[in-house]
């Protein structure tokens, strides 16, 4: 008997033991993966909140993974610091970030690949359900990179009651750089209350550039990103173009035109018709108090605009089990419901097909027009300016462009000269 | 010669001058002015001045909705208070070594510790970024302070206060068997007390409002003070909505404004003190 | 047990010394010296290690026009600022240290701006400036003026932002003035009446010399100042447009933080610190002779 209750005691023992250590350590299983990501908000509204319950809502549906999703400012801020954070003790191990960081981070090897990731024939199908035009950013030496997530397109807003007062049709925007001249000496008032047309200069003027070249039919780089084309003709005729406006046609004031209050321009009818980011579409639905249109930009040789925005990228110094959870978490914040609710609430357009197939987005699109002009409009659109060394070719450009619109040089002197200091930045990269 | 100070009539020059000195006045709190104007009405309203326009706290619950400001002001108060601890100590012990104790070196050391007062942490952001890295203390709030705990301005001034301690009260505590620090706190300390009222005010301010290098040291929001908050607060792709901006910025300066308005005295007589070299 | 009390000086002077010492060397004079080592090395990338290139950085820096630009920049910054807001803060001083009706409201409309942050300030005065629809433009309309483009034009942007600066900080100084006033004895002023000098005269003799080393002190501040103050370029106007209204810092920032470009930051806050450290030699030099004379 005693023997029996020295098995039965060490078995109760060996028991005891095995559940505390059990409790004690927390079980493989069970261990939670965590991630960390920084995203910048670059329209306004209560937005951190939004992307809070997106969040949360994949925790609860995964329970296993445990995301913090961390506000970083704009899209400069946030670079920089998830940047600083890899370098630093607590990195993150995905981010958004513009879609056009995508060089500096592969050189900065901070990056992996999707490709590198995906598995299942599923996965790789994935990757290719988002729009073609905004994968270009995101694409580069035959792998992906980045996925879109908060993307938009240039589009012309315009005042139709300014139409109207000023004998134009307010159901037809300006299809045609000719149409835009003309419609904008109509509504160039000559006390200078209200000019024609406005397009931004500081900011992003790069951006605003993309479009006038493609709609002059030229790209301002190429694919691997090492190679720019600032002089070629067709840019400096657009830089002429957009000089042209201010200084020839007077339908827009001469100098450079402030980015941050363009709206409140716009919405104070300073300006009957305006260029900017879809992003704008639903604070200026807010707040006009007139009848207003948003329509494509116009064509020269075919219509153009740039693609802008942030990208999902995941970083190197993730281990496996975090790679397939951030690859789950992009999968869900970018799946056609996510997608269709953040368009919504930002402005910001769906990032793939599906995302307008959903009902609330086909709801919203009947009832809101406009909400479907970037969509549409995608077919004609191009990368945004992304090359290594990103920020100072950006630079050289911004201030070229800047440089033009004040007269203190003309478009071909400062396209040339942006051109050979890209030139001098890019060549170790051919 | 010029009349007497007000008692019956003023000159025509003195109430040129006072005229003057308001309008000064006037044109110096305008833009403050402003941002309550903006931050109070409707953001159609704020370029106008329509005085009829309604009043709003809209804006103020936006700019709270936008970004965490109240966790903002946390960040600051917290960063101002431990850093203002670190420099008294630090500075009081530097000081009380330099004003009485003849060291070797303490000519170079004291000349060495004024190039911070040229060469402030914001000037070599870069490096000591880096520095902060390789200590690990980036996107925390000792790592936001810590640069600036060794103060050059702290030393110099409590080294001037200490130096004008009386010798006699030293030799009375020593006879009553003070050691080193009992001499310090004993007599030192309670007789500067002007000067680290004046110096705590100096830098409380100072550090309230420093921009760059807390911008440079933060990533999140739990770390971020007013000013970073305020500095990213912007919207960039879309634009400004003035009376949002405006609230938060009211948002971010109302506790050093309110302490200012309340204490305004002793600010004032803080940094003239300060100056007083 | 025996202490030689002359060793005991040095070691307690030092330990005293040490917590703040190491500080400062950690967050001033290290990182001095690194920055000079620094600025001899190339750009380096994970896939392009850093190299030792002498001065080229250098090299660089002088063939870049837009070093050139941000230099011109900061000392026409610095000369735009410094004289103005001290003399603004004298003038103040002196208004509001006499005995006129409402002179605390006076004095702190005067003191507020110092109390804001830059980035406020800048937030508040974007507006002011914004063409057309900003209150400057507003108030010109008034006049039948016509609305300019204040923040946009590259010869305008540089005096808006100096304005708006010398706004901020000629407060500031009128605090170190009034306290300098304060100081002076009445019995100058009553003696000097008495033999019928100007209010005038007594300013130029007496007042403003009396006033000088508060003046040097001021200066050195507007000095560091005008070099360290870049926070509204956040907000404003990110150096543009084309440069117009970068500075040297905010231009260390961006290579540093926007274009990973750390060795040529390093370089350029070289340039920075031999700036500085020309001014604090001058401070050095002046402040010796006004111990002198007092």
């Amino acid at each position: 008997m005693y023997h029996k209750t020295r098995k039965a005691l060490s078995g109760v023992a060996m028991a005891a033991c095995m559940t505390a250590l059990a409790a004690a350590t927390p079980t493989v299983a069970e261990a939670k993966t965590e991630l960390t990501m920084y995203y910048p908000i670059a329209v306004g509204g209560p937005l951190t909140k939004v992307i809070d319950g997106m969040v949360g809502d994949f925790m609860k549906a995964n329970p296993d993974i445990d995301v913090k999703a961390i506000y970083a400012g704009n899209y400069n801020d946030a670079r920089i610091k998830a940047l600083a954070a890899l370098k630093s003790g607590s990195p993150a191990q995905l981010s958004v970030m513009f879609s056009i960081d995508i060089y500096e981070l592969i050189e900065q090897d901070a990056i992996v690949a999707f490709d590198d990731i995906v598995k299942t024939a599923d996965e790789k199908a994935w990757l290719k359900s988002f729009y073609p035009s905004l994968m270009e950013n995101g694409v580069t030496a035959g792998k992906t990179w980045g996925i879109p997530f908060q993307r938009s397109t240039i589009v012309m807003y315009y005042n139709k009651d300014a139409f109207k007062a000023a004998g134009l049709d307010p159901e037809k925007a300006p299809a045609t750089w000719d149409d835009l001249v003309s419609a904008g000496k109509k509504l160039t008032k000559a006390d200078g209350s209200q000019w024609g047309v406005m397009i931004p200069s500081t900011g992003y003027p790069y951006w605003m550039f993309g479009a006038l070249a493609m709609q002059n039919g030229q790209v301002l780089m190429n694919g691997a990103g090492n190679t720019t084309y600032f002089d070629a003709k067709p840019t400096v005729e657009a830089l002429n173009f957009w000089k042209d406006l201010g200084a020839k046609h007077k339908v827009m004031p001469e100098g450079a035109i402030e980015w941050g209050t363009l709206r409140k321009n716009f919405l104070e009818g300073k300006t009957a018709i305006m260029w900017h980011s879809t992003g704008n579409l639903t604070a200026v639905k807010k707040e006009a108090k007139f009848d207003f249109g948003v329509a494509m930009l116009p064509a020269n040789k075919r219509r153009g605009t740039p693609t802008g925005g942030g990208n999902f990228y995941i970083f190197k110094k993730t281990s496996p089990a975090e790679r397939t959870a951030a690859m789950k978490l992009i999968k869900f914040m970018t799946s056609p419901e996510r997608s269709a609710d953040w368009s919504i609430e930002t402005g910001y357009m769906g990032v793939s097909p599906a995302s307008y197939d959903t009902p609330k987005l086909k709801e919203y699109v009947k009832g809101f027009p406009y909400a479907a002009v970037a969509r549409d409009q995608l077919q004609y659109a191009t990368a945004e300016l992304s090359t290594f060394q990103t920020g100072r070719v950006r630079k050289a450009l911004d201030d070229a462009i800047q440089a033009t619109l004040t007269g203190a040089k003309s478009p071909a002197d400062a396209l040339k000269e942006a051109q050979t200091t890209a030139d001098g930045l890019l060549k170790q990269y051919r | 010669m010029s009349a007497g100070t007000g008692r019956k009539g003023r000159t025509f020059t003195e109430i040129l001058e006072i005229a003057g000195a308001w309008l000064l006045a006037i044109l110096w709190i305008s833009p403050l002015l402003y941002a309550f104007w903006a931050a109070f009405h409707a953001s159609a309203d704020s370029t106008h001045f329509d005085l009829t326009a309604p009043l709003t706290l809209d804006n103020f619950r936006a700019a709270l909705a936008q970004a965490p400001f109240l966790r903002y002001g946390l960040n600051t108060f917290i960063l101002v208070t431990m850093l203002l601890a670190a420099q008294l100590m630090l500075c009081t012990l530097a000081a009380y070594a330099f004003a009485r104790y003849r060291f070797a070196g303490s000519e170079i050391a004291f000349a060495l510790v004024l190039v911070q007062l040229m060469i402030t942490p914001e000037i070599l952001i870069v490096e000591n970024y880096g520095t902060l890295a390789k200590l690990g203390l980036v996107d925390t709030i000792t790592g936001i302070g810590l640069p600036y705990m060794a103060s050059a301005f702290g030393i110099f001034l409590l080294r001037q206060a200490f130096k004008s301690t009386p010798k006699e009260l030293e030799d009375a505590a020593r006879l009553e068997g003070c050691g080193m620090f009992g001499i310090l706190l004993r007599v030192y300390v309670p007789l500067a007390k002007p000067t680290y009222l004046a110096y705590g005010l100096v830098s409380i301010s100072h550090h309230w409002n420093n921009f760059l290098w807390p911008l440079v040291i933060t990533n999140s929001v739990e770390t971020r003070p007013l000013t970073v908050g305020l500095g990213v607060f912007g919207a960039p792709e879309s634009g400004v909505d003035w009376s949002i901006v405006s609230a938060a910025t009211l948002l971010s300066v109302a506790p050093l404004l309110i302490a200012f308005l309340l204490f305004q005295r002793q600010f004032v007589q803080s940094f003239m003190h300060a100056g007083i070299k | 047990m025996r202490r030689n009390p002359d060793m005991m000086r040095h070691v307690h002077g030092w330990l005293l010394l040490m917590p703040a010492a190491i500080l400062l060397i950690a967050f001033t004079h290290y990182p001095t010296v690194r920055t000079v080592i620094d600025s001899l090395f190339s750009k380096g990338s994970a896939i392009r290690p850093s190299k030792f290139v002498g001065l080229g950085n250098y090299q660089t820096m002088f063939d870049d026009p837009i070093f050139w630009k941000v230099f011109v920049n900061n000392l026409w910054f610095a000369l735009g600022t410094i004289p103005a807001s001290i003399v603004l803060a004298i003038v103040m001083a002196l208004l509001v240290n006499r005995a006129i009706p409402g002179r605390s409201v006076v004095r702190m409309a005067y003191f507020t701006p110092t109390i804001l942050p830059m980035i406020a300030v800048a937030n508040i005065w974007l507006f002011f400036y914004s063409p057309d629809i900003g209150l400057i433009d507003q108030i010109t309309a008034m006049f039948g003026l016509p609305g300019h483009n204040w923040l946009g034009d590259p010869a305008t942007v540089l005096p808006a932002i100096i304005v708006m600066t010398v706004w901020k900080e000629a407060g500031f100084f009128m605090i170190f003035y009034l306290a300098a006033l304060q100081n002076v004895p009445p019995e100058l002023r009553e003696a000097a009446a008495l033999e019928g000098a100007s209010r005038w005269y007594f300013f130029r003799r007496v007042l403003f010399p009396l006033l000088m080393p508060t003046t040097l002190f001021v200066l050195i501040n507007a000095v560091l100042n005008s070099f360290k103050l870049v926070d509204h370029l956040f907000v404003l106007t990110k150096g543009g447009p084309d440069n117009a209204s970068n500075l040297l810092l905010y231009y260390i920032f961006e290579s540093a933080f926007s274009y990973f470009d750390a060795t040529y930051a390093a370089t350029l806050t070289v340039v920075l610190l031999a700036l500085l450290a020309v001014m604090a030699l001058a401070q050095f030099f002046l402040l010796d002779k006004k111990v002198h004379y007092r």
